[in-house]
């Protein structure tokens, strides 16, 4: 009986200490999981902010006025586009 | 007691070992009923006063959607932001901190200082929506009693060219104005909360359970087309200035789609800095405003007419001496034209032709007719404070009101709702609904009138815009244009009023295979030139140029154009 007693409070020191281990583990597991989830959002705050700022740098506006300033570029007269046929297609 | 009464002869009575008992029994009944009590009667509140101790209820925040253009470029994000915030009663700061912090927040010390010594409010923002590393330098002052906390601001990168589309959002992230507030309840997302154990040092160690998830407000793609848009606005910008124009407003439809292009506004504004907004910025007129649209609206009458088979395009119609009256009101033409054919009435915009040809026809028909084009109905864009404009209902038309209607005056309607009829003539007779989402696919429209019309109607819009007609100005280099010219006088206090005009110009390209309407108004241009011809077409012109070459529309005519926009004589027209 004593024994058996024994042995059972073996097996329960065991246990309890089994379980503040994995408790540990899983709070440490946790925060990581806390810490990417911050930086999964501060990246996504980030990905925005850049976005903004390549529509800023690739505002239409901004873009014609480098081109026909800058690069002294211009659209074609009509009068010398020629279209060409992709070959095969009906006329 | 006694010296004799040693232990071994005392013989205790054994109603104290029965006390002794049962006291030792009451007691750990009194301890098994407390412990019944705390752990089944008031465990909830017990349970809820514990967790109070460790667990916080956090709030999860979520964020507003974006708005994309079709091709995918933002134009409305909301990113993060701080608002610093106060406890006046906690702060305790010295003339130089708090001079320090003003140049910070960018404030005035004394109003600062004001903030601090009104001991009364327990809350005080000293300013909201600043960027994140300004408040990180004010976090690295210290001072007792200053909090931040994280907000959301909402930025447009398109500026005021897009500003009447996108609208705007309020400090609480609530959409105000155009597309942010129809699309309010998709673009917001809805904030969740969830319950977590915190340890001593505030981090979180344990997630108990998520009370409600985040929802993240839905992107939203806008069938607006940036470089288009921003063709249009530019054109619109600068006609609108070198007119001197009191505003303006243009509109581009695809044709097949039925999506919007384009849509803008003058004057603008830039939600990104709406410091001092006047209501005429504000202003969304080619949804909200509603003008009478003058001969833009002659197209429609003679469309019934051909329709009906009481007139054909080339039925002689006389319209000498340029005059004629009805009921003591006389119509009159900018200039007397004599005999023209039904689609020279078109070209020339004869107010005499076409009212000879819509007094032939029945009240009702025309009536109904501008109604199945979707004239004094909401155009159903979803969009906020959409005009529905004004058709008056046929059974009051006196003959004069309905000449006069025949040439657009004496009903209203507004620019998107002209755009949108014109897709009639541009869609083989077919009404497309409009859309503000993009969609890219051929949409079914309502039949109006019939193919042959609408293409009869195709080849006298074409003409107009030809020399000889009201608006060579609309041609554009490589393609077929079609369209017609409106020149109003303004209603003022119930009457028309003498020098000030509505100059409108409506039309579609290329002809052969028409892909976009285009609309155009300029509200009083004053400096010099009013007709609708001088004023609008050009910027009709311009972005039709620059929005086929952009959408890679095949040109439909020849290529060695005699005719150089601006040459070849124009006719002036009445209305």
């Amino acid at each position: 009986m004593a024994k058996l007693s024994l042995a059972l409070l073996a097996v329960l020191v065991a246990c309890a200490l089994g379980l503040v281990t994995s408790q540990h583990k899983a709070r440490k597991l946790f925060s990581e999981l806390e810490r990417e989830q911050e930086r999964a959002r501060n990246l996504d705050i980030e990905y925005g902010q850049l976005q903004l700022e390549a529509s800023t740098w690739g505002l239409h506006s901004r873009v014609e006025k480098i081109a026909t300033n800058s690069l002294a570029m211009r659209a074609s007269d009509p009068r010398r586009v020629r279209l060409v046929q992709p070959a095969g297609a009906p006329k | 007691m006694s010296v004799a009464a040693s232990p071994a002869f005392v013989r205790l009575p054994v109603w104290r070992a029965r006390f002794v008992l049962f006291a030792l029994v009451a007691a750990f009944g009194v301890l098994a009923g407390r412990a019944v009590y705390l752990q089944a009667v008031n465990t909830d509140f017990l349970q809820m006063k514990g967790a109070s101790r460790f667990s916080r209820v956090l709030e999860v925040p979520a964020t507003r959607g974006r708005i994309l253009d079709r091709n995918g470029e933002a134009v409305a994000i909301s990113t993060p932001v701080k608002s610093i915030w106060a406890i006046p009663e906690d702060v305790q700061a010295s003339p130089a901190q708090v001079k320090s912090l003003a140049t910070l927040l960018n404030v005035d010390p004394a109003e600062l200082q004001k903030k601090f010594s009104d001991t009364t409010r327990d809350f005080v923002y000293l300013k909201r929506q600043i960027p994140p590393e300004q408040a990180e330098r004010i976090a690295e002052l210290g001072l007792p009693g200053i909090y931040s906390q994280r907000e959301y601001r909402r930025y447009y990168p398109g500026g005021d060219g897009m500003a009447h589309v996108i609208g705007f959002t309020g400090v609480g992230d609530e959409g105000q104005e155009g597309i942010e507030l129809a699309f309010q309840s998709s673009l917001a997302g809805k904030a969740g909360s969830r319950r977590v154990i915190k340890d001593r040092r505030g981090s979180i160690v344990e997630d108990l359970e998520s009370i409600r998830a985040a929802q993240d407000g839905k992107d939203l793609t806008l069938s607006v087309d940036g470089k288009i848009q921003n063709i249009a606005f530019g054109a619109l910008k600068s006609a609108v200035e070198f007119h001197k124009a009191k505003a303006g407003a243009i509109v581009v439809l695809d044709v097949r789609s039925g999506e919007v292009l384009a849509l803008a506004n003058m004057p603008s504004y830039n939600p990104n800095n709406r410091g001092k907004l006047t209501g005429a910025q504000l202003r969304n007129r080619v949804m909200t405003d509603i003008f009478e649209p003058g001969s833009t609206l002659k197209p429609f009458t003679v469309a019934l007419a051909v329709d009906e088979g009481r007139v054909r395009p080339d039925t002689m119609i006389q319209t000498a001496p340029g005059k004629l009256t009805i009921a003591n009101h006389t119509i009159s033409d900018a200039h007397a034209s004599g005999l023209l054919s039904v689609a020279q009435v078109i070209q020339k915009s004869s107010n005499v032709g076409a009212a000879k040809i819509a007094l032939g026809l029945p009240k009702e028909d025309m009536w109904d007719l501008f109604k199945r084009v979707g004239f004094g109905a909401q155009p159903a864009l979803g969009f906020p404070g959409e005009a529905q404009g004004k058709v008056r209902d046929w059974k009051t038309w006196r003959p004069i009101e309905q000449a006069t209607m025949s040439y657009g005056h004496g009903i209203s309607v507004s620019l998107i709702q002209l755009a949108r009829a014109y897709s009639i003539f541009a869609r083989d007779g077919e009404l497309a609904p409009l859309t503000l989402v993009r969609s890219d696919m051929p949409v079914a429209g309502r039949r109006v009138i019939s193919v042959e019309t609408a293409r009869a109607l195709r080849e006298m819009l074409e003409m107009a815009v030809q020399p000889g007609g009201t608006a060579p100005r609309a041609r554009v280099m490589g393609y077929r244009v079609a369209g017609k010219t409106g020149t109003a006088h303004k209603l003022e206090n119930g009457g028309y009023a003498a020098h000030k005009y509505i100059s409108s110009f409506v039309g579609f390209a290329p002809v052969s295979d028409p892909r976009l309407v285009i609309a155009v108004m300029i509200d009083e241009p004053s400096n010099g030139q009013y007709y609708g011809g001088a004023v609008s077409a050009p910027v009709f012109s311009q972005v039709m140029q620059g929005a086929l070459r952009s959408l890679g529309v095949p040109p439909d005519a020849p290529m060695q154009p005699v005719e150089v926009p601006g040459e070849g004589d124009e006719v002036k027209e009445g209305t």
